[in-house]
């Protein structure tokens, strides 16, 4: 192999190796895209409106919530198949312990997320430390916190929440423009009103996206890295700023910035740079991909298997929270089968069974991806039947698109 | 006497990289036909052409073999035509019986149903065949790599083989079980078989071959007569320039004693009465480089790895020193944080994230030191990995190729620059220059060298006495888990040292 000839050779070469590279990248993005295009057609409108985009995120946010921290559990080589149930049980527990007991709401959460960590820990020891197959550990898991819940219960729906606990997912955070002002100053120019916080927080999101992928490309250039071709950057770049300033205007003609919207954006940032920029993710992707050779690095894989299960536990109650929050009831089947949802948006998002792979806003692209498509399908009166069958077949389909595009590579 | 395989001109792209660049190969019929070029001139990959690993149509130029022109979609196209290739990395399944290894997706049925006594028979007849005396059923994670070789080939010659392809097939290999492969590569070829052998043990390479092709970065660069050929002439096409020495010089100035072990004992993990380290007393000085010798198996790679962070063995038992005092090795991060490293032998499975970066493996030992508050600064991982790239010569286009798609010798010097980025003090290094090519070798050793001189202690486990002859201070001579020898520099000899093991 000639150095020199790797040098001259045309940069079309390298583009096009770049983008078989990241083909699975703008894939994602194509298909959420194209996805929604689709259902907005489809049902005259309808998923765009205000109160749908609105409803949209409401409605996916514990499937994000919970994908994040499946994410790292599978980049580190494992799966949690008890999620659902975990998000269904400790929904039962908050409920349980302000209704029926009539503890304070900041409490119950505090006690939900620990009791979330003990979860995760109590699995996560038998797989880190006795090293049972997590598929095992977590299936039981499973079984165990539905007849938990169901116990927990009594087998009945308990409800409803106070106000304030209910806030936490159905509460809007207010603008920082009275309505008192923005509703005449608008009807003065005849236009719609809007909410002046979320816009404005769509544009500072814009200009701080702009900017990092500014500053990440300077990087890259100082280092001779390769990286994305200046045009397709500026491309998608713009579709992702376009889409976030749309979203943001749908919702601030609405009612504003959802609370659970700006949890979910906190965490998804919160997860992207952990995983991403830390020396601690840096340690899961080596563990998914070669736990041996981890181990001899010195890393301690044990303890960071363990941590990703405590951390899935705590995001999974924080999910059952929201969850409870939102129907504003607990009920003994709350969860049922939501861990197949979330696994399946990991997976969509590109993350590979066999660990080592996959990012956090894959994730969370895969999460919508699955949450547009239950939203589109049910606004058309499709049967829950066929469904689950679209779906399945999406989730195998972005699979083989994975497999295919790393045999086209090799 | 007629050319049994013609390649002409082939050329192969990876992304951002040329790996062969119209290269020729001309094989006679009935010949042994070694291939030989630095680590990354693309030998691998032109086997690979060859065997329909890369089908027709992913490469450009003609394969003529056998009369006409060749164009495998697959292995087993390949196959179908008698070429077998035994890979770089052996292909075996540990947990399978020789017999069903040498059989696999070739067995021996009737209807699907597998006929054993056919299977046992015609097993025993292959393993007389290539000298192993081995029962068919043994399961082949019980035997040596030596002897897994041998399985390999038997696999190759139970598929009535005409054009027998090994990629380094000696470079795990004691120098005995060598001779034994060889000695059988010419008894084949007596029998009237075709082989190509690429291989970086160039007195092998004179042994055996009848023909030596050289390719430099991905172009054929000679193609020389086997006979009267001097090791020095295939070096110097090779690497594109006369090397006079293999092993650069150093004046040994040892200082005082950084690491010493004492009545270091280890069990076996799996089976409780089989103690594997016996009562292993040794120390090395700053400055020193030692070398532990032995055959395979002496248990060299488990005192090792039983040292960093008990990372093999059970029940292990003595005492660790490090500058006198005693130091707790009973974790690896413990170990590393104490100034060790161990270098492994088993980069694939041991050594490295192959689905991951150059630079992602480089630093990730120490990524404290790549990082501050736990967040990484790319920008330093890119220069450090860079650094050591270019200390190493690595050939790869960019430091964020994947490891997995760099050639066998270019990734051991990926795991050679992990552990140096942890700047340790003593270093072990476990078979350091397996599947490294002569001039790769020499910056390895120059590099080992430049640690000594540091004052850093270095361990140094080979298999190839010669390496260990030239390099070390002084060598400890371990068989069957003890140590029954030391040799200071001048007084070390291949002879000596055979014969401390044998009168064991
Ligand atoms: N799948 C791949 N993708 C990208 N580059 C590759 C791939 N396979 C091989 N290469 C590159 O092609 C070049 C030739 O590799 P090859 O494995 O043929 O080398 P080699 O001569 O066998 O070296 P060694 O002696 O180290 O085994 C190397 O630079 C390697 O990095
Ligand atoms: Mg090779």
């Amino acid at each position: 192999m000639t150095m020199q000839s790797v040098e001259t050779s045309t940069g079309g070469g390298e583009i096009r190796a770049y983008l078989k590279a990241h083909m699975r990248d703008y894939g994602l993005l194509l298909a959420l895209i194209a996805i929604m295009v689709f259902f907005q057609l489809v049902t005259g409108g309808t998923l765009m409106r205000p109160v749908n985009i609105t409803n949209l995120f409401l409605q996916n946010s514990y499937i994000i919530i919970m994908a994040l921290g499946m994410l790292i559990v599978i980049v580190s080589g494992n799966i949690d198949l008890s999620v659902g149930s975990v998000m269904g049980f400790v929904g039962a527990f908050a409920a349980v312990m302000i209704v029926e007991l009539h503890m304070p709401v900041s409490l119950t959460i505090a006690a939900s997320l620990l009791m979330g960590a003990a979860i995760g820990a109590a699995q996560g020891y038998w797989i880190a430390y006795w090293k049972i197959p997590s598929f095992i550990v977590t299936l039981a898991g499973m079984l165990v916190f539905r007849g938990a819940s169901l116990w927990l219960l009594d087998g009945q729906s308990v409800g409803p929440f106070p106000p304030s606990f209910q806030l936490m997912s159905t509460g809007f955070i207010p603008d920082i423009v009275p309505d008192t002002l923005s509703q005449p100053l608008a009807a003065i120019f005849g236009l719609v009103k809007i909410n002046v916080l979320c816009m404005g927080f769509g544009i500072a999101a814009s200009v701080a996206l702009v900017w990092m992928g500014l500053r990440a490309r300077a990087r890259e250039a100082a280092y001779g890295i390769v990286g994305e071709p200046v045009n397709f950057f500026w491309l998608r770049t713009l579709v992702v700023i376009g889409a976030i300033l749309f979203l943001c205007f749908k919702l601030a003609t609405f009612r504003g910035l959802p609370n659970v919207f700006i949890s979910m954006g906190l965490l998804t940032v919160l997860y992207a740079f952990v995983t991403q920029n830390t020396t601690i993710g840096r340690r899961i992707y080596a563990l998914g991909g070669n736990e041996k050779a981890a181990k001899l690095s010195g890393i301690k894989t044990e303890r960071l298997t363990f941590l990703a299960f405590v951390n899935m536990g705590v995001l999974a109650a924080f999910a059952g929270l929201i969850f409870a929050a939102r129907l504003n009831t607990a009920t003994p089947k709350g969860g049922y089968g939501l861990e197949l949802d979330v696994i399946a948006a990991v997976f969509i998002g590109g993350a590979s069974a066999s660990g080592g792979t996959g990012k956090v806003i894959g994730a969370v692209v895969g999460a919508f991806i699955m949450g547009v498509m239950n939203n589109g399908m049910s606004i058309m009166g499709i049967g829950i039947d066929y469904q689950q069958m679209i779906k399945g077949l999406v989730l195998l389909s972005a699979v083989i698109f994975d497999v295919y595009n790393k045999r086209k590579q090799a | 006497m007629t050319t049994i395989l013609e390649m002409r001109d082939i050329t192969k792209e990876f992304p951002g990289v040329k790996a062969l660049d119209r290269v020729n190969l001309s094989v006679a019929k009935g010949e042994i036909h070694a291939i030989c070029g630095e680590n990354g001139a693309g030998k691998s990959t032109l086997m690979k052409v060859l065997s329909g690993v890369y089908p027709a149509g992913s490469y450009d130029g003609e394969i003529h073999y056998d009369g006409d022109l060749a164009q495998f979609r697959t292995l087993n196209d390949s196959e179908a035509r008698g070429i077998v290739i035994i890979h770089q990395e052996l292909a075996l399944i540990p947990q399978l019986s020789i017999a069903e290894n040498i059989f696999l997706g070739n067995e021996r049925a009737r209807n699907g149903v597998i006929d054993w006594n056919e299977t046992y028979r015609r097993t025993e007849e292959l393993l007389r065949k290539v000298g192993l005396r081995e029962s068919p059923g043994t399961i082949v994670d019980t035997i040596g790599v030596g002897k897994q070789q041998l399985v390999e080939i038997a696999k190759a010659l139970s598929k009535d083989v005409k054009l027998l392809i090994l990629d380094e097939p000696t470079a795990a290999l004691q120098e005995n079980d060598s001779r034994k492969l060889l000695d059988l590569m010419l008894e084949l070829k007596a029998q009237g078989v075709t082989s190509i052998i690429i291989s970086h043990k160039l007195n092998e390479v004179r042994y055996v071959a009848d023909t030596v092709t050289v390719i430099r970065d991905g172009t054929t660069v000679s193609r020389l007569d086997a006979k009267g050929l001097s090791e020095d002439k295939i070096v110097h096409d090779m690497v594109g320039r006369d090397m006079s020495n293999r092993y650069p010089e150093r004046i040994p100035a040892p200082g005082e004693t950084v690491l010493e072990v004492r009545d270091w004992s280890v069990w076996h993990p799996d089976q409780a009465e089989r103690k594997v380290i016996d009562a292993v007393s040794f120390h090395v000085r700053a400055g020193e480089v030692v070398g532990i010798a032995g055959l395979m198996g002496s248990g060299r790679t488990e005192l090792a790895m039983s040292l960093f962070g008990r990372s093999w063995g059970r029940n292990i038992s003595g005492e660790a020193l490090l500058h006198g005092k005693p130091v707790d090795l009973s974790t690896v991060s413990g170990a590393i944080a104490a100034g060790m490293a161990y270098v492994t032998e088993d980069r694939k499975h041991l050594g490295l994230i192959l689905e991951e970066s150059i630079r992602f493996n480089t630093t990730l030992s120490n990524l404290k030191g790549v990082s501050a508050g736990g967040v990484l600064n790319e920008g330093e991982e890119t220069r450090v990995a860079e650094r050591y790239r270019a200390q190493m010569a690595t050939r790869t286009p960019s430091v964020m190729q994947k490891v997995g798609n760099l050639s066998g010798g270019n990734q051991q010097k990926v795991v050679l620059a992990k552990w140096l980025f942890t700047e340790p003090e003593v270093l072990i290094l476990d078979e350091p220059t397996r599947g490294i090519d002569v001039g790769a070798k020499y910056e390895i050793y120059t590099i080992i060298n430049a640690l000594a001189a540091q004052g850093k202690a270095v361990i140094m486990i080979s298999s190839e006495m010669p390496e260990l002859l030239g390099m070390c201070d002084r060598i400890y001579v371990m068989n069957e888990g003890a140590f029954v020898g030391e040799l200071a520099a001048a007084e070390a000899s291949q002879e000596r040292i055979m014969s401390l093991i044998v009168t064991e």
